[in-house]
This record gives structure tokens, C-alpha cells and sequence, in this order.
């Protein structure tokens, strides 16, 4: 069914009792050409290029809650292509590519927004590291500007621009950034894979491979064993548990990050705002909330809620930037599981397992990177070749000493 | 969470700064065959558990010294806290 404007006001004015569910509940078939493990947006995105893009058939996505309940529903929605390093900045630009263009792929609004994402500068040693920033951005592609102080008052005149210690120096900006409504972006890919024929399984959680001769078989799953000529996992915060389950260990710890938004206020913040003195960032939803959020608690973690210290700290940080923050109401908070890798960039990559690749350590970042790693992915589980901008994604980086760290922190995931 | 202390008592986790598994404790011989492979390993994989996990809080705040915590990481509950250095003398360190 496709959506348009006159679709809605025919539904109107007939009582609305034409739409029908978006995606069907398929029992799982015994095997698949391709067998995706994890709906969250990754898992759904890779599903929606193999089929379209890619032409691949019997593909099935199996998610052990509800598409969408993990951290695809959990982040704070953020879109951007502000990074430094050359295995990064083509990637994360060739995603916010895509969104560009994502909702008219999918026919589903999403709501994204480019809104633009400000990047405060405090310090003098601040502006040049963003200037180089900015000019490793436009070579590759991308937009950013140098905005002086006078143009972030111009755009956010409530920050507090005199705090002694931090003052505001100006701000790299990307203006093709902004945030994107993320259950939608769960949804929108659902229902494009299910009318290419993805079956979408929920309530099919993973329980162990089937390899035989070091070659991947299948899964078997709470809803029973489904053969697979190939398996993607795509599971997040979860990536090590189900790589154990295959036999091996990853360059990753789960980390808990926290969120938090505010009751719905008049629009009042433009974009995108991050602090770059302390840990503390904010936009402000469609719906009038404020949605802020700052470091990862710091120790391994599963609980998918975070401790008092961070919610602190993040409170600190939004008072030191926008005092006014402390007028608004805090509705609601939560946390997620992230998978921290070693150098807080992602991999997407075969593994020694004969038909099992695997895509995850997505650390904080990779609502962003849905339709780039979605599509890469899905390039790298039909041809067996990674995709052009995801060359540098590999497991064995840390072998080969081609670590991609934007910042420098080493092989401890929570300096990432 | 509060970390109860072997020598201080229950002392709050903000004064501790946190490194990983407990596993660093164990770093290969380096002058062993297959040392690259093993310096590899024990510096960038991880088992990662859900549930119960050892790991090591350092004392920043405190009294300087490396604890070995036992915390179930599915819940954040800590079940046992040992001082490092305990228990890298009975797996055979010298003092
Ligand atoms: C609080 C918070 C804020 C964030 N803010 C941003 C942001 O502003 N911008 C940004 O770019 N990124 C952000 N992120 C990071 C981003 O949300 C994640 O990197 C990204 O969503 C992970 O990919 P995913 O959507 O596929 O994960 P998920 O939605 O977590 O999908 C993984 C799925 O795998 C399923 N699964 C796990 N194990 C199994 C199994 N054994 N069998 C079957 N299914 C299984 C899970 O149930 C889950 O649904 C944030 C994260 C958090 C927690």
C-alpha cells in the first residue's frame, strides 16, 4: 500500500478503515538464502537493500523482542557526518547521503530533519582541532562552517556565553545535520523489507549456530532451527553474547548510555547543540521535549539503565550551558546497551566462519550510520566484497595496526 | 553503586575510575612464542559476560590502590571486592 496525500484523504473521509498492518507476521520457513539476525535498524536496513538493491530473495530477519526495542527506539536521533579520519568521514557521509534521500526510497515519513548540528567551541586549541575537522569533512564531501561567536548567538542567544571557565568561542556547524524520528526509521525499513518479500520475525530469539566443517548452516532460534546459506548478525549491545555463541570473542564491552527528554516546550532550540566543555548535548523533539544526554556511565554493563552519578553529571553540563534548562521538567529517562569497540569505530566484516559476517561496535554513533551500514552490509552479504565506503571496517584492524580512532584514547572502550 | 572496600569499608564507585575484565591482570610472556598473537588477544578481545563479571576499579580518590570487583552486571549488583594485588600474589606474582 503506498502512502500518499491522497491516500490520506481518501482514508479521512471514508472513517480510516482502509489502512492495514504495514508489515506481515510470517511463520519462519526451515531455510533461507539469507538469515539476519537483530531488527533493530541495522538488521531491518540490511534487509531493505538486499532485496532492493541488491536483488537478493528468501531473506528472513529474526528479532528476539519487537523490531524496534532495542537501541534503534532508544537513541537521542541524531544524524551527522562531522568526523576526521579517512576510514570514517566517506562512510558517515555516504549515510547522511542516503537519509537525504531516504524517505522517498522507503515512501515513509520519517521526519528527517536537517536541522543542523552545532559543535560549541571553548578554547583556542578547541577551534583549530575543529577547523581541521571541518576542512577533513568538506574534502570528503561533506558541508561545515566555522561559525564565530556572534553567529551561534545569532542562532542559540540563549546559551550562556559569559560562564568564566568555558566561554564560547564559536562552533564548527553542519547544517546538513539534524535528528530523524527513530521508530520510524525502524518502521519505514520494515515495511519496505516485508513488501519485498522479507519475512520479519519477532519473538525468534537466537540461541546457537549450526557449523558444520567451518562452515555456517543455520540457527537455532526459540522458535526452532532455520537453515541459512548465509547469516548477517546485527545485534548491537548483544554482539558478544551471540559472537560466543559462534565461538568468538570480539574487540567490544557493552556499555550503558543513558537519555533523557524533558516535558514539551514551546520551540525553543534550533538544532543541535554539544557541549564542548563537559559531557552534554541537546536538541528538542517535534513534539515540544527536550532530548539531552552526555557520557556512558563507564563500566560494563547490560542493565539497559544507567546510576545517578551520569544523571548528575549530565544535569551539571546542561545548567553550565543553557541555564534556562533548569526551568523545564524531566519526563522521562532510560538507558541503552552499546556495543564500545576498542576504537570506538564499528566493524563490518566477514568472519572466519565460512557464511557468517558480522556488523556491530557501533558504540554511541550508529543511529547515524543505519542506511550506510545497512547498505554496506547488505553489499558485503551479497557479493562478498566490501562496500567501497566500508573498507576499513575490518575485525583484524587491531592486527594490522590500522585502528581507526578518531580520538586517540587507545584500546580502552570507555575513553571512546 | 558503592564498592565495599577491603581496608576502607563501603566507598561510593564515583571515587574509583574503572579499567575492565580482570583478565588484564594476566599479561602474556613476551619473550614466549606467539607472544604478538597473545599481547593481541589480552590487549583488545574480551569475553564481555552478561551476568557475573571480574573487573578492575582503581582507587583513584582513595587510597590509590587496585581493587578486583565481582559485580553481576545484568543487575549492578556487587557481590565480592578484592584487592588486586591479593589476588595476583595467590595466582603467583612475587611481591
Ligand atoms: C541513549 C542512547 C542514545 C544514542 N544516541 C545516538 C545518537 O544521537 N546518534 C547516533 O547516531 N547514535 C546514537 N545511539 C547509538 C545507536 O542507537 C546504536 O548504535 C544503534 O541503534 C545500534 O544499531 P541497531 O539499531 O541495529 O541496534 P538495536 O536496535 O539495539 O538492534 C539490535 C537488535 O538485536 C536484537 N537481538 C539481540 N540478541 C538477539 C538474539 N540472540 N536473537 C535475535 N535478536 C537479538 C535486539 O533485541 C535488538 O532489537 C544512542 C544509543 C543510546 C543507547
Amino acid at each position: 500500500m503506498k502512502y500518499s496525500a491522497a491516500r490520506i484523504l481518501w482514508e479521512g473521509l471514508t472513517g480510516h478503515k482502509g489502512w492495514k498492518p504495514v508489515w506481515r507476521d510470517p511463520a519462519p520457513r526451515p531455510h533461507y538464502d539469507i538469515v539476519i539476525i537483530g531488527g533493530g535498524g541495522h538488521g531491518l536496513a540490511t534487509a531493505h537493500y538486499l532485496a532492493k538493491v541488491y536483488g537478493q530473495r528468501k531473506i528472513a530477519v529474526l528479532e528476539k523482542g519487537w523490531i524496534g526495542g532495542g537501541n534503534v527506539g532508544r537513541n537521542t536521533t541524531i544524524i551527522r557526518s562531522n568526523y576526521l579520519l579517512d576510514g570514517n568521514e566517506p562512510f558517515y557521509e555516504f549515510s547522511l547521503k542516503l537519509w537525504e534521500g531516504l524517505e522517498q526510497d522507503l515512501n515513509y515519513n520519517a521526519m528527517v530533519s536537517q536541522r543542523g548540528i552545532m559543535n560549541l567551541i571553548h578554547s583556542d586549541a578547541q577551534r583549530d582541532a575543529f577547523r581541521r575537522r571541518g576542512n577533513a569533512m568538506i574534502l570528503n564531501g561533506a558541508d561545515a562552517e566555522l561559525l564565530t561567536t556572534e553567529q551561534v548567538r545569532n542562532e542559540a542567544p540563549f546559551l550562556n556565553f559569559e560562564n568564566a571557565r568555558f566561554p564560547i568561542k564559536g562552533a564548527l556547524m553542519q547544517r546538513r545535520g539534524g535528528t530523524v524520528r527513530h521508530d520510524a526509521v525502524a518502521w519505514g525499513f520494515a515495511r519496505s523489507a516485508d513488501s519485498h518479500g522479507v519475512d520479519i520475525i519477532q519473538n525468534c530469539e537466537v540461541t546457537g549456530f549450526k557449523i558444520e566443517n567451518g562452515r555456517v548452516k543455520g540457527v537455532e532460534t526459540s522458535r526452532g532451527f532455520i537453515g541459512a546459506g548465509k547469516v548477517g548478525v546485527a545485534v548491537a549491545g548483544n554482539s558478544s553474547k551471540v559472537m560466543a555463541m559462534a565461538g568468538m570473542r570480539l574487540p567490544i564491552e557493552s556499555h550503558v548510555l543513558q537519555a533523557f527528554v524533558s516535558e514539551g516546550l514551546k520551540p525553543i532550540i534550533p538544532g543541535v547543540i554539544t557541549f564542548g566543555a563537559g559531557h552534554f548535548y541537546v536538541s528538542q523533539s517535534d513534539k515540544g521535549g527536550l532530548v539531552f544526554g552526555g557520557d556512558i556511565d563507564g563500566y560494563n554493563s547490560y542493565a539497559q539503565r544507567g546510576n545517578s552519578p551520569v544523571v548528575e553529571d549530565v544535569a551539571e553540563g546542561g545548567m553550565a550551558l543553557m541555564p534556562i534548562i533548569g526551568r523545564a521538567r524531566l519526563l522521562r529517562m532510560w538507558g541503552g546497551i552499546m556495543d564500545m569497540s576498542m576504537d570506538g569505530s564499528p566493524f563490518i566484516d566477514r568472519t572466519h566462519i565460512e557464511g557468517l559476517y558480522f556488523n556491530g561496535g557501533w558504540s554511541y554513533g550508529g543511529f547515524k550510520a543505519t542506511p550506510a551500514s545497512g547498505h554496506a552490509f547488505a553489499h558485503l552479504l551479497a557479493t562478498d566484497t566490501p562496500h567501497d565506503t566500508a573498507k576499513a571496517y575490518r575485525l583484524d584492524r587491531f592486527q594490522s595496526g590500522a585502528m581507526i580512532d578518531e580520538k586517540g584514547a587507545g584500546a580502552q572502550p570507555n575513553l571512546h | 553503586m558503592l564498592i565495599n572496600h577491603p581496608l576502607l569499608g563501603p566507598r561510593d564507585a564515583q571515587e574509583f575510575t574503572y579499567l575492565g575484565d580482570a583478565s588484564l591482570l594476566n599479561r602474556p610472556d613476551g619473550m614466549a612464542g606467539g607472544a604478538a598473537q597473545a599481547f593481541h588477544d589480552y590487549l583488545y578481545l574480551r569475553d564481555n559476560p552478561t551476568g557475573e563479571h571480574r573487573e578492575l576499579w582503581y582507587h583513584e580518590q582513595g587510597d590509590r590502590s587496585w581493587l578486583i570487583v565481582t559485580r553481576n552486571v545484568s543487575t549492578h549488583e556487587i557481590l565480592k571486592v578484592e584487592l588486586a594485588s591479593d589476588v595476583a600474589l595467590s595466582q603467583g606474582a612475587k611481591p
